[in-house]
């Protein structure tokens, strides 16, 4: 190849070669450093750690392989298990479905209310985020067990405080992705006159629907998991069945196995129906 | 050199590229033109390997390129360098990181992840860049440069690969007739000074005319014309873009001269406005 390099370009050359070099030296001190936390971490949890991490570690599997044992013992059993075991996980599959639909639809609301530059209060962005932040705080269980003790036991208080919780999670998903929605689409509607509602509903949502959906999907797997751990406060649904059978222990295990298998096959078919869905949306039907 | 022997390509029932063959015996600069949908893309990316061929073969240097696999494969689209439309850089990253992208066949995975390129590369992509007139970008990010400057930061990676070929995939499609202009000369400058092949699709004739050794024309998917510029007559140009008697070259000129003053004395053939 021909020699092109011309007296100016050593400057250039020096410049990168330094920029390069500083680059690298801080690319090095920031893993020095964070490797340093991670080890000097670790040894302080350790140490503050009732039984002693590396004690502990060789009994790590003993709980998982007795539960396994007993249920490879017991496997005619567990068909049978799934199939009583299945009017609960439908009322649990209920608590997820209706409160991932309400939050989700609130969600939507207050995404909308709280997105710079479809807001239609902007001074009020910061107090809907704030709200957001607020209702993302509270864990699900700390406000199903204040609802229970108002409202007594039962899936209206699960419904409602996982709903609360997805809400502010969502709402601030959602609003990540109507912030980078396209604005020339609702320009053009709002040069025809429309109004907020109009020019959200059919000029940024036909934008957001994909993203928002898999987001809905995704909470609506979580929930499904947060409404099986509500089950143990006694909220209903397989949780409370979870509970019963772990708290009694060596015995009823193969009733363990077979709920986490059932809530497996759950997860896997929640996750089919949804890719098959957003497919759909993505590149129409 | 680089023969292409029947080489096709079906997307389910629609053949994109139907059964072109050609021969291409010492480095030259080839531009292939024809209406978008000619199947133009399909055949570059179909040599560069992005795209498996149907069925057909080509054949540089004795070897069947269109059946290498794995990592041969990935040592043939290094020495194939291609340049796209849109450019194809990666924007956040800076011009030189880009140009060093040329060298990623040949470097280790864990240097190129850590962005730890050896001294001497670096040193020589800034020469490169410095060779196209855009060093004083070198520090930054892609996305800050112009359609031009990018797409000759995409001409530095290719070069970079120090590639037997270069494909070039309507380079100068996105770009002002300034810039094409640019661009270009760069590709004719490479193809001159370093002696490597180029091939470029090319919307419009004049560029090819003007540019180029070589004119291959395809429609719906096949070699219509094959031949130098000046045997470009108006009658293949028509064949060539399915035109009617209203067709004239001027009309779909980019180059500035050509809407400035539409007579240009250095041109190879002038019959061609109807």
């Amino acid at each position: 190849m021909s020699d092109f390099a011309a007296p100016r370009a050593n400057s250039i050359e020096e410049g990168y070669l330094e920029l390069m070099r500083k680059k690298r030296l801080y690319g090095g001190l920031t893993l020095l450093i964070f490797v340093l936390l991670m080890v000097s971490g670790f040894l302080l949890a350790d140490s503050r750690n009732a039984g002693g991490f590396w004690d502990g570690l060789s009994h790590l599997l003993d709980f998982p392989s007795s539960v396994l044992s007993e249920a490879s013992e017991k496997i005619s059993l567990l068909p049978g298990i799934m199939w009583k075991v299945l009017p609960l996980l439908i009322e649990t599959l209920n608590i997820a479905a209706v409160s991932t639909l309400v939050g989700g639809l609130a969600a939507v609301v207050l995404a909308l209310l709280s997105t710079r530059g479809l807001a239609p209060w902007p001074w009020a962005i910061p107090f809907f985020r704030r709200c957001m932040d607020l209702m993302r705080a509270f864990p699900e269980i700390v406000i199903a067990l204040v609802l229970i003790f108002i409202l007594g036991g039962g899936p209206v208080p699960a419904m409602i405080a996982i709903a609360f919780h997805t809400s502010g999670a969502l709402g601030k998903l959602f609003s990540e992705v109507a912030e980078n929605a396209d604005l020339k689409p609702v320009e053009g509607l709002s040069s025809v006159g429309a109004s907020w509602m109009q020019r959200m509903w059919l000029g940024v949502l036909p934008q957001v629907m994909p993203n928002w959906m898999s987001y809905a999907l995704l909470r609506f797997e979580i929930n499904i998991r947060a409404s099986a751990i509500l089950g143990f406060v006694g909220s209903g649904g397989i949780g409370y069945e979870l509970k019963i059978a772990m708290q009694w222990g060596q015995g009823r295990y193969d009733e363990v196995v077979a709920i986490f298998i059932v809530l497996f096959l759950t997860i896997v078919l929640v996750d089919q129906i949804s890719s098959h869905l957003r497919q759909r949306l993505v590149k129409g039907s | 050199m680089l023969s292409v022997q029947s080489l096709s390509k079906a997307f389910g029932s629609k053949t994109a590229v139907d059964s072109v063959s050609f021969d291409i015996s010492e480095a030259r600069m080839v531009g292939i033109i024809g209406r978008s949908g000619a199947g133009k893309s399909t055949l570059l990316r179909m040599m560069n390997r992005m795209t498996d061929a149907t069925s057909g073969a080509a054949i540089f240097e004795g070897e069947n390129v269109t059946a290498l696999k794995g990592a041969k494969k990935r040592a043939w689209q290094a020495r194939c360098a291609m340049i796209f439309q849109q450019f194809n850089l990666v924007p956040r990253l800076d011009v030189v990181s880009n140009v060093l992208h040329g060298t990623l066949n040949r470097q280790p995975v864990l240097r190129t992840m850590f962005n730890l390129y050896p001294k001497a590369d670096i040193l020589r992509a800034i020469e490169i860049l410095d060779r196209l007139g855009i060093a004083e970008h070198a520090a930054k990010r892609a996305e800050a440069l112009s359609g031009g400057q990018q797409q000759r930061v995409a001409i530095a990676r290719a070069v970079m690969q120090d590639p037997s070929i270069i494909l070039a995939d309507e380079p100068i499609a996105s770009l002002d007739p300034m810039n094409a202009q640019l661009v270009m000369r760069d590709l004719r400058r490479i193809h001159e000074e370093d002696g490597r092949m180029v091939i470029a699709n090319l919307h419009t004739l004049d560029t090819a005319r003007r540019y180029c050794d070589r004119i291959i024309g395809m429609r719906d998917g096949r070699v219509v014309f094959d031949g130098a510029p000046d045997e470009l007559t108006t009658r293949a140009a028509r064949e060539i873009y399915g035109a009617d008697e209203s067709f004239s070259e001027s009309a779909t000129s980019t180059e500035i001269e050509a809407l400035v003053e539409r007579e240009i004395p250095e041109r190879p053939t002038q019959a061609v406005s109807a």
